[in-house]
C-alpha cells in the first residue's frame, strides 16, 4: 500500500465544479475496497482500492500484465476475489455470480470478443435485451413475437451500424464488426456501469472513430459510469475524465489525466523508459 | 435502412410449427411422410408388427427430440437419457403390476415416473457446478449404470432381469373389441386405442419441444450452447437454465418411458433401461442433425425402421443374389447390423451436420437465425 501515489485530486475538483459537485452529491456508483486476487503466490490484483463516481469515465490504463482484465474481472464477477470488497450502490456484491451483478447493472464488453459465434448477428443483441425484459422463463411464447425487443435489437444495431448485417452469423463478420457487436450487446444491456476493454484493439483507423464516438455519446449522458481499460493514449487523453494506472497489480497514480501522464511513474510504467529519454 | 419490420401474421399451420419449418424440401418431404405414415399406420399396415413399429417410432420422436433439446440446443452432453425413459415406463409397470389395470393406477404410476425423472433430471443438472465436459459425461454414464442395476437389483420391486409384466386399462387392452365388425374396415380394439394415444401424446409433445426451443426460453438455451459464459456475463442465471431444460427433457423422456411400457405391457431393464439404447438415441440426434428436433424425429424414423426392417430386406436380396454365391453372403440377414454400420458411415460422410443439419446449411435455409 505503501507505493500508492494519489495523483492531486483536490486541485482537479476545484478547476472542474460542475463534476466535482456531481461527484459529492451522488454516492459512489462503483467502488472496490482492498480488492485482491491471488493465483497461487502471485498476487494479479493487489489491493485495490478505488471509487468511480457516477457520470465519469475512468480510464485505466497499465502496462500488460499490470492487471487491468483481472480487476475488470473481479468488476463484472468472472473472477472472485481472494480478499477486499466490490460495492455497487452500496451493496457487497464481492460474491454475487456475473449474472447477479449483469442484473445489477454492471455491464461488459470483453478484450477478446466474446459472442454467440453462430447465432445471428440479431440474436446475439436480442438476446441481451431480453435479458433484461426478463421474458426468458416464457417457455410457450414465441421469441420472434416479441416485436418491441426486435425494434430494440435493430435500434441498437444501427447505433454501430450493423443493421444490414443482422442475419448473418456473428462468426461470419469482420474482426471489426465483431467488435462493434461486442459494443452493441453491451448498449443492448442498457447497464448502468459501461466496461470497456480494449474496445478499438485490432480495428481499422478507419472503423475506430465510430467507436470513439459511440463511447462519448454513452459519456455526454452523464448517467452512466464507464470504465475504460485502453492502451492508446490519444484516446485516453480523449475520452477520460480520470485515469486509474495499475501496475503489477497495484494500483499506483490516479487523477485527472493532465496531472497523472506526467507523473514519472507513470511515464515509467505504463510509457516504457524510453518515454523518459 | 431501417431493415425492421414486424413478422406478418403466421398461417394457424406455420403457428403450429412455432414458426420453425424442417427448412429444406427433402426434409419437409421426409416429415411430412413420416407423419402421415404415423397417422394412418392402423388403416395403412394390416399386421400388428408394423403397427408397433410404427408406434416404436413415435414414442422413439419423442425420446431423441427430448434429447435434442439437452445435446443440441443446450450442449449438454448427458448419458443418462435412458434412465428417464426407464424411470417412466417403470412407474406405469410398478403400479399396473402392483395394483391392478385401472386408470388411476396407471395415472399415479406415470404421474410418478414423470415427476421422479424431472428431480433427477435437476439434481443431475446441478451437478455440472462441480464437473464440466467430459467429466459431467462421465458421471451421467455412472448415475445411468447405477440406474440399471438398481433395476436388476430391486428385484421385489421391478422384478429385477425379468422385468414385470402387467395388463393395461380394459380400453387399451388387446382383448377389447367394442364392435364384433369392422367399422370403417379398420377393427377397434385396445391395440387401436393405445396407438391412437401414443400418436397423439407423442405428436403434442413433439409440437410442444417445437415451440419451447423457439421461446425465448428456447434461444437462452442456445446461447448458453454458443458460449455459456457470455450468456452468464449478459445476467443469465446458466444453472437455472440449464436445470429447468434438464427437467424438461427428462419429463419428456419419461413420458415416452409410459407409453412404450403400455404399448408392449411389459417392462424390463433391457427395454428401456440398457445402454444400446442409449447409443440408439446418441445415433438418432447425431445423423438427423443436432438442433434441428426434425433431425432427430427423422433420425428416430430411419433408426427404428433400419432395425426392424433391414435384416428381411437382407434376406430378400440375399435369396435374390442366390445364384451368385459371392455376392449373396455378403447380404447375409446376420449381418445386419454390419451394414447398419455401413450405413452410418455414409451418412456421416455425406451429411456432417446430419441429414436436416446439412440439407438446411446446403439449402435456401440460413443456419443462423
Amino acid at each position: 500500500m505503501g507505493d500508492r501515489i494519489f495523483a492531486s485530486a483536490k486541485s482537479e475538483k476545484a478547476r472542474s465544479g460542475l463534476a466535482a459537485s456531481a461527484e459529492r452529491n451522488a454516492p459512489a456508483l462503483l467502488a472496490t475496497d482492498g480488492l485482491s486476487i491471488r493465483f497461487g503466490g502471485h498476487a494479479a490484483v493487489d489491493g485495490v482500492s478505488c471509487r468511480f463516481p457516477p457520470g465519469t469515465l475512468t480510464a485505466i490504463v497499465g502496462p500488460n500484465g499490470a492487471g487491468k482484465t483481472t480487476y475488470f474481472n473481479l468488476i463484472s464477477g468472472q473472477l472472485r476475489a481472494s480478499s477486499g470488497e466490490v460495492w455497487l450502490n452500496g451493496e457487497r456484491i464481492t460474491h454475487l455470480p456475473p449474472s447477479a451483478r449483469a442484473r445489477r447493472g454492471i455491464g461488459r464488453a470483453f478484450q477478446l470478443t466474446n459472442l454467440f459465434p453462430n447465432l445471428s448477428v440479431l440474436e446475439n443483441v436480442r438476446l441481451a435485451i431480453q435479458a433484461r425484459s426478463k421474458p426468458g422463463f416464457s417457455l410457450l411464447r414465441l421469441a420472434d413475437d416479441a416485436t418491441e425487443i426486435l425494434e430494440q435489437a435493430f435500434a441498437v444495431l444501427g447505433r454501430v451500424h450493423l443493421e444490414n448485417r443482422a442475419n448473418i452469423a456473428a462468426a461470419a463478420l469482420s474482426h471489426g464488426d465483431q467488435r462493434k457487436l461486442e459494443v452493441a450487446i453491451l448498449l443492448a444491456m442498457q447497464p448502468r456501469i459501461f466496461m470497456f476493454d480494449e474496445p478499438t484493439a485490432g480495428m481499422s483507423v478507419d472503423e475506430v472513430p465510430v467507436l470513439l464516438d459511440l463511447i462519448e455519446a454513452i459519456k455526454a449522458e452523464r448517467q452512466h459510469t464507464i470504465l475504460l481499460v485502453e492502451h492508446k493514449m490519444d484516446v485516453v487523453r480523449r475520452l477520460a475524465d480520470r485515469i486509474v494506472v495499475l501496475h503489477q497489480g497495484r494500483l499506483v497514480a490516479e487523477g485527472d489525466p493532465a496531472s497523472v501522464v506526467n507523473l514519472p511513474i507513470v511515464r515509467e510504467a505504463y510509457l516504457g523508459r524510453s518515454a523518459l529519454s | 435502412m431501417h431493415s425492421f419490420s414486424p413478422p406478418s401474421r403466421r398461417s394457424f399451420g406455420l403457428r403450429l410449427l412455432s414458426g420453425d419449418t424442417p427448412g429444406h424440401p427433402v426434409a419437409s418431404f421426409l416429415m411430412a411422410v413420416l407423419v402421415f405414415v404415423l397417422a394412418f399406420a392402423p388403416l395403412l399396415f394390416a399386421g400388428t408388427r408394423a403397427v408397433a413399429t410404427a408406434a416404436r417410432v413415435a414414442i422413439f420422436v419423442v425420446l431423441a427430440a427430448s434429447y435434442d433439446l439437452l445435446l443440441g440446443y443446450t450442449g449438454i452432453v448427458s448419458f443418462a437419457h435412458t434412465l428417464f425413459f426407464g424411470l417412466g415406463a417403470y412407474g406405469v409397470a410398478i403400479a399396473l403390476a402392483g395394483s391392478g389395470p385401472s386408470w388411476s393406477a396407471l395415472f399415479v404410476g406415470s404421474a410418478a415416473g414423470i415427476g421422479f425423472a424431472a428431480l433427477l433430471g435437476i439434481g443431475i443438472a446441478l451437478l455440472s457446478l462441480r464437473v464440466r465436459a467430459i467429466f459431467f459425461s462421465m458421471i451421467t454414464l455412472a448415475v445411468a449404470s447405477v440406474g440399471q442395476v438398481l433395476a436388476s437389483q430391486l428385484h421385489d420391486i421391478t422384478g429385477g432381469e425379468d422385468g414385470l409384466t402387467f395388463s393395461v386399462p380394459p380400453l387399451l387392452s388387446p382383448s377389447f373389441h367394442p364392435f364384433t365388425e369392422p367399422v370403417l374396415g379398420v377393427r377397434i380394439d385396445g391395440r387401436l386405442n393405445t396407438y391412437y394415444l401414443i400418436f397423439v401424446v407423442s405428436l403434442v409433445l413433439f409440437l410442444l419441444l417445437l415451440r419451447l426451443v423457439n421461446s425465448p426460453f428456447g434461444r437462452v438455451l442456445r446461447a448458453i450452447r454458443e458460449n455459456e459464459f457470455r450468456a452468464e456475463a449478459l445476467g443469465y442465471r446458466v444453472v437455472v437454465y440449464r436445470s429447468l431444460a434438464s427437467a424438461i427433457a427428462a419429463a419428456m423422456a419419461a413420458i415416452a418411458g409410459t407409453l412404450m411400457a403400455l404399448l408392449l405391457r411389459y417392462n424390463g431393464p433391457a427395454t428401456t433401461l440398457s445402454f444400446s439404447i442409449m447409443i440408439d438415441i446418441l445415433l438418432m440426434v447425431v445423423i438427423g442433425g443436432m438442433g434441428t428436433l426434425y433431425g432427430p424425429a427423422i433420425g428416430a424414423a430411419l433408426m427404428v425402421l433400419a432395425q426392424y426392417y433391414l435384416e428381411p430386406a437382407l434376406q430378400f436380396l440375399a435369396e435374390l443374389t442366390a445364384p451368385f454365391p459371392l455376392l449373396s453372403a455378403v447380404f447375409q440377414p446376420d449381418r445386419w447390423l454390419l451394414w447398419l454400420g455401413f450405413l452410418f458411415m455414409l451418412v456421416v460422410m455425406y451429411f456432417p451436420a446430419g441429414i436436416v443439419g446439412s440439407l438446411r446449411a446446403r439449402g435456401l435455409y440460413s443456419q443462423t437465425r
